[in-house]
């Protein structure tokens, strides 16, 4: 069942496989069919479709049915991404999420805390709140000029 | 048609038209940036649309789906309030109508939270966190125009006063809402009116803005009368379901 579940990965970003990211509530197998329980990250993040179509097609492949329910409460944290996530993430060029207080600092640039993923420099400066998806903020380093993206802190 | 019902989509259409109304920027904002931000919102607004739906629809039996609902609904059956439904005129005026909206959105999700409805509280518990960002996001809009250039600063200072006279609507309770705060399920909105006005009124100082003194308020969105804007938004949204019934994408 993990080995399943962790073939499945988020189709935005596709380092982090869905236990990963933390949004598998609960996964049973009853009677020969899996039920499983997704939580979207945010409410309107079109990655769930698809990541729910992906589930039931990778159990499909080991010859089994799965079932899967979105449930909204408790409501996603990016608390939940996992240790091994968030160095996947930041591997792949993803900053990872602050503290809530810092990550309101750093999002209205009033403190530079972000870490860029090229060159770990924190001289680095928002652009946007919102960057190429709703969970992640654009921002560029002063150092190495990159601009990169930063996992927004959902609590 | 029950109250609850009634009471969900009270909520949930604003959701939808501002979503709606935030979506035709989608490649239109004035800069890349905030061209995105504004479609995130949209898209934030629109899962929760959806999450309400799905439980109206369930309430509602006889087969029905959350588009049903959003698709198939005519101009008096939508009960958003007028606000939600003005139009993209400038950015200033764009963030005017965010910046009055978000405020009032966060803090009846904050209350909504608690309700012994165990589907709008995990939607409001899950709509807080975005919420929260899209206020600051306005807000924070608000200041750089309004405490901007002369002329940023003008055109902040019309939008707030154009969208001004739509904010008292946003505290206007309706039968199912009456019905529903008085069941301790929904949210008497008038308790936190004062707190709305105090809030805005600080950022509105804060951004260099005089707060408007007029008194004269229009309403009539949340209870089906709505603005010659809805119409035209209405064609956008629903043409699709309407020209061809029953498609997916």
């Amino acid at each position: 069942m993990v080995e399943t579940l962790s073939s499945v990965s988020d189709p935005e970003i596709p380092v982090l496989t869905v236990l990963d990211l933390g949004v598998i509530r609960e996964a049973i197998e009853k009677d020969g069919i899996i039920y499983i329980k997704l939580t979207p990250t945010y409410s309107g993040c079109p990655a769930m479709d698809v990541i729910g179509d992906d589930l039931k097609k990778a159990f499909s492949e080991i010859g089994k049915q799965a079932k899967v329910e979105l449930v909204l409460s408790p409501a996603w944290s990016s608390d939940w991404i996992s240790e091994e996530g968030l160095q996947k993430m930041e591997e792949y060029g993803i900053a990872r999420p602050l503290s809530e207080s810092n990550d309101i600092d750093v999002l209205l640039n009033s403190k530079k805390l972000v870490k860029c993923p090229q060159c770990q420099s924190t001289n680095t400066h928002l652009v946007s709140q919102f960057g190429s998806t709703a969970c992640k903020a654009l921002f560029k380093c002063d150092d190495c000029l990159e601009p990169f993206d930063y996992f927004k802190c959902l609590k | 048609m029950s109250n609850l019902y009634n009471y969900i989509l009270t909520i949930a259409d604003n959701s939808l038209i501002l979503a709606q109304r935030l979506g035709e920027l989608c490649g239109h904002g004035p800069s890349l940036e905030t061209d995105i931000a504004l479609t995130n919102i949209s898209l934030d607004l629109l899962g929760q649309t959806r999450s309400y739906y799905q439980y109206a629809a369930k309430l509602k039996g006889e087969d029905k789906t959350e588009d049903d609902i959003a698709f198939l609904r005519i101009e008096r059956e939508y009960k958003n309030c007028l606000l939600v439904e003005q139009p993209n005129t400038h950015f200033g005026y764009t963030i005017g109508r965010q910046f009055l909206f978000d405020v009032y959105h966060l803090m009846l999700m904050e209350k909504l939270q608690n309700s012994p409805d165990e589907t709008l509280s995990a939607i409001a518990k899950k709509g807080i966190k975005e919420v929260s960002y899209h206020k600051r996001f306005s807000s924070d809009w608000v200041k750089r125009l309004g405490d901007g250039t002369e002329e940023s600063n003008q055109k902040m200072q019309e939008a707030i006063n154009d969208l001004w006279r739509f904010t008292d609507e946003l505290f206007f309770m309706t039968e199912a809402e009456k019905a529903m705060a008085k069941e301790g399920i929904g949210i008497d909105v008038s308790t936190f009116k004062e707190k709305y006005y105090k809030e805005v009124s600080e950022v509105l100082k804060e951004a260099t803005l005089t707060v408007p003194e007029n008194k004269y308020f229009t309403k009539g969105g949340k209870e089906g009368v709505h603005s010659e804007h809805m119409g035209y938004i209405l064609a956008d949204l629903q043409y699709m379901q309407r020209t061809y019934p029953n498609m997916q994408w």
